[in-house]
């Protein structure tokens, strides 16, 4: 498949992929605001056509990644939630036994009738074998998420979405899928994508992935964003934001992120925070603003109960 | 460019990046890509194709600093000549004209220097240094290679002339002291590419491999590594055996379970159920003996138990020497290097009384067995003479899963002097001895697999 890369995937020849740069600027006209490495990953991902393995702790914008560059293409998304317990029959195909079964009973029905002028029982068997078996073919088959993507013509983005939480089994299930783009159905055979999707797959390091896996991914960490970016990251998502309240908000969590948390808020809180408080009408940071948000950041007791007292201090901090 | 990158995966396997030849080839298709131009996507896109951890990230980008700082880093040219604007040369013996390296060291021409230097050092193969102490030899033949007997020749030969051939030899003697040094900095940095790293590697192995309850203990310069491993062996267990699991029980059919699927589609048996057996977490209760008799020992194996806590979710601490306590919030509250000190403070280092810590734990905490749990004690089994207690040790393993002990003593001391072990011994499923990183994985590897319930 690598050898027509200019007839498969036209996704390719899009003129956001044209560099690093392009592929930047057109996240961030989606309202996804990539760093340079992140930009440089999925241009690889795309280039080399491999699976690219998205790590971070959680909130940092690994999905939103996939939902945005799915947005950037004009790529459908094809979504796979992870959970132990996932199995071949969930993720990539399954027969529809009742139309299989309605199949046989109608098969049944004009058996009879289409049989009645064979002469003899030699000829009755070769004018069946020559019916074709419908019994296990395509019609039949209900696609999941993987054979969907596979499926799909024009490619796609397919998101494997917290990997870490699936079974070991099935992630050595996925290197068939992941390296080749194809999936063998023991009963028709081989079936191989026209166009491979551009795949995410994402982990909270739950566990620790297999190396098979990890050798035919690229790898991509997100680590929570500097201020500066951050700052971007808000203006982006929640525009309603005045630029003075921007810079208080980020400070404050990035003085946030120094203490000993169980859960360190990340982006995702960052903007749920930046929405709270542009409901609250608040154009400043304020203690008791603070204090009656707290919980939309931290998601503890015990992570409150700390910050708490600290609050009038860590406010003063980002303002100095 | 191809053997540079070709270096340049040694190094990162030195820096214990791993770099399989599949990956070695995405990455030369990655360079194909990106090119060599812009150094910063060339740095992440190579390390998007062979990074694959947090860590390795961390590791890829100190190698890559260091790898390919060397290349831009020109060799610092010699005083030109007297600044009279002269031949160079001037004043040297006629053999010194056909010497390419005195030549380029009086003109001052650094990157000629330098890629004589690369091509010096392939030929030298310092990048295959491995010890520090190999340094000074691969400097010496470093220099050799790039023909430094001939410069040697040719200060001779000029000192011999006297006159302006003293001062020519004066700046050529400057001009090759300035590259001794460069050739020992270039030699040090190969070392920090390609050896530190293997040298770590060889002292970790030897640390899992060193007795615990050795003459002194663990050499406080080693306990942070020490820690560092044992964390990693406590994860690596809990990443295999934390989770449920079903077992496939090949071939037996669920009858039961394959009848009421088979309802939806009329009675046809579409999706035949197999029979399988749940493969529980681990439920561990864990004993521990902190007194004088194991104190070399106490400190590691509080290690483990503290790793082992935070991996595994159904873990029951307790440590003793004369009584016992339960140490489940200390493990909890603390960071690992106080929360072993607060254990030694609140019990440590006393008398060992087997017979009435066992009470204890029967008075207190009997109700924390049953039969899913699997009790590991890790001691040495002496007594001081007093009453060992069998009875309520063969009460733990009536209620209990399994009872292994692991014992730092080899089984060869188990009977002598106070030690019951021998005694013990009977009423564990498995005692075995256990004083070395190595051992202690094994068996707790083993533990895992093995006891799965009935």
């Amino acid at each position: 498949m690598t050898s027509s890369p200019d007839a498969a995937f036209d996704a390719t020849l899009s003129p956001h992929l044209a560099s690093v740069e392009a592929l930047t600027s057109g996240l961030t006209g989606v309202g996804y605001i990539a760093s340079r490495r992140i930009a440089t990953a999925l241009y690889m991902a795309v280039k080399l056509q491999k699976p690219i393995l998205v790590e971070g702790s959680a909130g940092v914008g690994k999905t939103e990644l996939a939902l945005s560059t799915a947005a950037l293409l004009g790529l459908p998304l094809i979504r796979m939630q992870c959970y132990e317990g996932l199995d071949e029959s969930k993720a990539l195909y399954e027969w529809k036994y009742g139309k299989q079964l309605l199949y046989t009973q109608i098969l049944k029905d004009r058996m009879g009738e289409a049989l009645s002028d064979a002469p003899d029982m030699d000829a009755a068997m070769d004018r069946l074998h020559g019916m074709g078996d419908l019994f296990f073919s395509e019609p039949f088959l209900e696609p999941r998420p993987l054979m969907k993507a596979l499926q799909e013509r024009a490619g796609c983005v397919l998101l494997i979405d917290e990997i870490d939480k699936s079974d070991e089994a099935f992630e050595a299930f996925l290197l068939e899928v992941l390296s080749a783009y194809q999936v063998s159905i023991p009963e028709i055979g081989v079936l191989k994508a026209e166009t491979p999707p551009i795949v995410f797959l994402t982990s909270n390091n739950v566990r620790d992935l297999g190396d098979a896996l990890k050798r035919r991914c690229l790898h991509l960490h997100i680590p929570l964003p500097d201020a500066a970016l951050e700052q971007r990251i808000v203006a982006s998502r929640v525009p309603g934001v005045e630029e003075r309240l921007n810079r208080q908000l980020v400070g404050f969590v990035q003085s946030l992120r120094g203490l000993d948390l169980r859960k360190s808020p990340s982006i995702s809180e960052t903007v749920d925070w930046a929405r709270a408080l542009i409901l609250l009408n608040a154009s400043a940071l304020e203690g008791e603003v603070v204090r009656d948000t707290l919980n939309v950041l931290l998601k503890f007791e015990q992570d409150i109960a700390a910050v708490e007292p600290q609050i009038a201090e860590l406010l003063r901090q980002p303002a100095g | 460019m191809q053997s540079a990158l070709e270096d340049f995966f040694r190094a990162l396997r030195a820096a214990d990046v791993r770099v399989s030849p599949a990956e070695a080839i995405d990455a030369h298709r990655t360079v194909e890509v990106v090119g060599f131009a812009d150094r910063e996507l060339f740095r992440d896109a190579l390390c998007a194709t062979l990074a694959k951890s947090g860590e390795e990230v961390a590791r890829f980008e100190a190698v890559f600093d260091t790898f390919f700082d060397r290349r831009s880093e020109a060799v610092a040219p010699a005083p030109p000549a007297g600044g009279n604007g002269g031949d160079p040369m001037e004043g040297l013996p006629p053999e010194a004209l056909e010497s390419e390296l005195a030549r380029m060291l009086l003109d001052g021409d650094g990157a000629a220097l330098a890629q004589a230097m690369e091509a010096a050092a392939d030929r030298a193969e310092v990048s295959r240094i491995r010890l520090s102490t190999q340094r000074a030899r691969l400097t010496r033949r470093l220099l050799e290679e790039m023909g430094l007997s001939e410069i040697e020749r040719i200060l001779a030969a000029a000192r011999r002339l006297g006159g302006p051939g003293e001062a020519a030899a004066e700046r050529l003697e400057a001009a090759r002291k300035a590259l001794a040094a460069q050739a020992a900095a270039y030699v040090e940095r190969q070392h920090e590419l390609y050896a530190s790293g293997s040298g770590k590697m060889l002292r970790e192995e030897m640390l899992a491999r060193k007795a615990l309850n050795a003459e002194g203990g663990i050499d406080p310069v080693d306990q942070a590594m020490m820690q560092a491993l044992v964390k990693r062996m406590a994860k690596r267990l809990a990443d295999r055996y934390s989770r449920r699991r079903n077992v496939a029980w090949t071939g037996h059919l669920d009858v039961r379970r394959t009848l009421r699927k088979s309802m939806g589609y009329g009675g046809m048996p579409f999706d035949i159920v197999f029979k399988t057996r749940k493969v529980d977490k681990p439920s561990i209760v864990a004993i521990c003996d902190v007194s004088k008799s194991v104190a070399a020992a106490a400190q590691f194996l509080l290690t483990f138990l503290y790793s082992l806590n935070e991996v595994v979710d159904r873990l029951d601490a307790f440590a003793f020497s004369g009584r016992m306590i339960s140490v489940n919030k200390v493990l909890d509250d603390h960071p690992i290097e106080t929360a072993i000190l607060e254990v030694l403070k609140q019990i440590g280092f006393q008398q060992t009384d087997y017979g009435r810590a066992l009470e204890d734990f029967a008075d207190q905490h009997m109700d924390r067995i049953d039969r899913h749990t699997t009790v590991i004690i890790l001691g040495d089994a002496r007594t001081n003479y007093a009453n060992p207690r069998l009875d309520i040790l063969a009460t733990i393993q009536q209620r209990s899963r399994a009872v292994i002990w692991l014992n730092p003593e080899p089984d060869s001391y188990w009977s002598q002097g106070d030690s019951v072990m021998n005694r013990y011994e009977r009423f564990c499923h498995v005692a075995k001895t256990c004083n070395t990183l190595e051992q202690l994985e094994r068996i707790i590897e083993d533990v895992l697999r093995t006891y799965i319930p009935h």
